[in-house]
């Protein structure tokens, strides 16, 4: 088990240094990491997922417990020390989700075992809106049912210590119920986000800024309570959204409440 | 005169192979070695100017008329020669990439195939003795796949080549370059290659076509003119 990781500061797009020099990164914690797009919120999760040495567009270094981690921990595809889940929308592979499951379970060192592909379908069915099923083409599946999958893949499958989520917001899933999914006690957490919601989830918010790490700030109180009230608004759009999407009209009577003053 | 080691690069067009060995070889500069380059292709290739931005001397075989696997394997030892006079102790051969009905390793060269990970999952079988004969495989673009898609993918080319390093790099960032020009600097001795053997054998192209024909039909074919054969009717209503 690892205790600690430590992303040492390299450049930002201009090359000059990056403002945040060392970011300690520990366990049980969440971490959003925040800013404009083209900002480099994802090259900084693409770093921390290589344990980059140096070797990459800029220039950063990751420290495993307070060490450059060994050849082994970088390369050797059996170790698997990071989960991610990344931008993208969908699959290249030309075969069944029952397939792919199985053979991503073996991968990652379990057993080929039926059972798992009910657990993870179960998983993706609770996000996603229409249901995918066992012998889906993993190619045809849409975009959000994608997403679904590659959501309860890292939640069922990648059992990892650190998790690396990148965007999850993007595609029409209950993005609530995918955090609780992914994010459980005692594991390194990141996410990238453009939602205030999920931003707020995190008690640490790293800023991005060309390419470079410029601040990092602890939640504070006000913020906590913002989050709240946040969650409040998001449930009433929710609430709408669901209607909306299961082919109802909205009534006098969803106009009201959306009228209302949240309630927290 | 002091000995070379060859590395010969293959995989299908646009999988990134001079990305790849573009970044690569800024890594085996850092590690102290002094690689030069021959590109190999058909018409026409723009490849030699990505190589000479790193600062390494840049040859380029234009096959024209000719398999571009053939045509590399008939100069093996002219590259050799010249990698020799221009100071490299590292030749990077680096193939045109198209029907894969060849693979251009040899014995005592290091073998690399590059594949993009977007690539169909039956590739592996598709493009099968290139992968099957290479030391080092290195997956790239894996950046536009999923975690688990990589690893899956991953795993289909170690089952079917246990043997081979497989490497993830990828060539707009970099990242994994250090470890491709690693394995690079430690497997495989510098060797003379004449003398050497094809890791697997080019195809026979001798009929009428390899000779300039252009007109269809049977009465133009000479040579090794191999027919297919189809399926029996099946007595399905035409």
């Amino acid at each position: 088990m690892i205790d600690s990781i430590t992303v040492c500061g390299g450049m930002d797009k201009a090359g000059r240094p990056e403002v945040i020099q060392t970011l300690d990164i520990r366990k049980g914690r969440i971490y959003s990491i925040v800013g404009f797009t083209g900002s480099g919120k994802s090259q900084l999760i693409g770093d921390i997922e290589q344990l980059a040495q140096n070797d990459t567009v800029t220039g950063r270094k990751i420290l495993i417990d307070g060490k450059v981690p060994d050849y082994s921990m970088r390369f050797n595809p059996d170790v698997k020390l990071v989960a991610q889940l990344s931008q993208n929308m969908n699959f290249v592979l030309e075969m069944t989700v029952r397939e792919f499951l199985l053979l991503h379970a073996e991968c990652r060192g379990g057993v080929r075992r039926e059972s798992l592909v009910d657990e993870v379908l179960e998983c993706v069915n609770s996000l996603a809106g229409e249901p995918v099923g066992p012998d889906d083409i993993l190619t045809r599946l849409s975009g959000g049912q994608s997403r679904a999958l590659m959501i309860a893949d890292v939640a069922v499958i990648s059992s990892s210590p650190v998790i690396l989520i990148d965007e999850i917001e993007n595609a029409g899933i209950d993005r609530q119920k995918a955090m609780d999914l992914l994010t459980c006690q005692g594991k390194f957490v990141l996410i990238v986000t453009h939602d205030p919601l999920l931003a707020l989830m995190g008690s640490r918010r790293i800023v991005m800024e060309n390419g470079g790490m410029t601040a990092v700030l602890d939640i504070t109180e006000e913020e906590q309570k913002a989050g709240v009230v946040l969650s409040a608004y998001s449930e009433k759009i929710f609430a709408a959204q669901t209607r909306i999407r299961s082919g109802k009209s909205l009534s006098a009577f969803d106009l009201e409440i959306l009228h209302q003053e949240v309630v927290v | 005169m002091k000995r070379m080691k060859v590395i010969v690069v293959a995989g299908p067009p646009a999988s990134g192979k001079t990305s790849v060995m573009v970044h690569s070889i800024r890594a085996m500069q850092r590690f102290g070695m002094t690689p030069a380059v021959v590109k190999i292709d058909c018409l026409a290739t723009e490849d030699d100017a990505a190589y000479a931005s790193v600062g390494v001397p840049v040859a380029v075989g234009l096959s024209e008329d000719i398999c571009p696997d053939h045509y590399y394997v008939v100069n093996l030892e002219e590259m050799t020669q010249w990698g020799k006079s221009v100071g490299a102790d590292v030749l990077i051969i680096e193939t045109a990439g198209l029907c894969h009905r060849c693979a251009p390793g040899i014995d005592r060269a290091l073998s690399v195939c590059v594949v993009d990970c977007r690539s169909s999952i039956k590739i592996p079988k598709k493009i099968g003795p290139v992968l099957t004969t290479s030391d080092v495989i290195i997956l790239a673009k894996g950046d536009s796949v999923s975690q688990a898609e990589r690893e899956v993918f991953h795993a289909r080319l170690r089952n079917i080549n246990p043997g081979a390093d497989i490497i993830e790099a990828n060539g707009l960032t970099g990242a994994g370059s250090e470890h491709v020009a690693r394995v690079f600097t430690e497997k495989f001795e510098a060797a003379d290659l004449v003398g050497s053997r094809l890791r697997h054998p080019m195809p026979t192209a001798i009929c009428s076509y390899c000779m300039g024909e252009i007109r269809v039909g049977n009465a133009f074919q000479q040579g090794a003119v191999y027919k297919m054969s189809f399926p029996e009717n099946t007595g399905g209503a035409l």
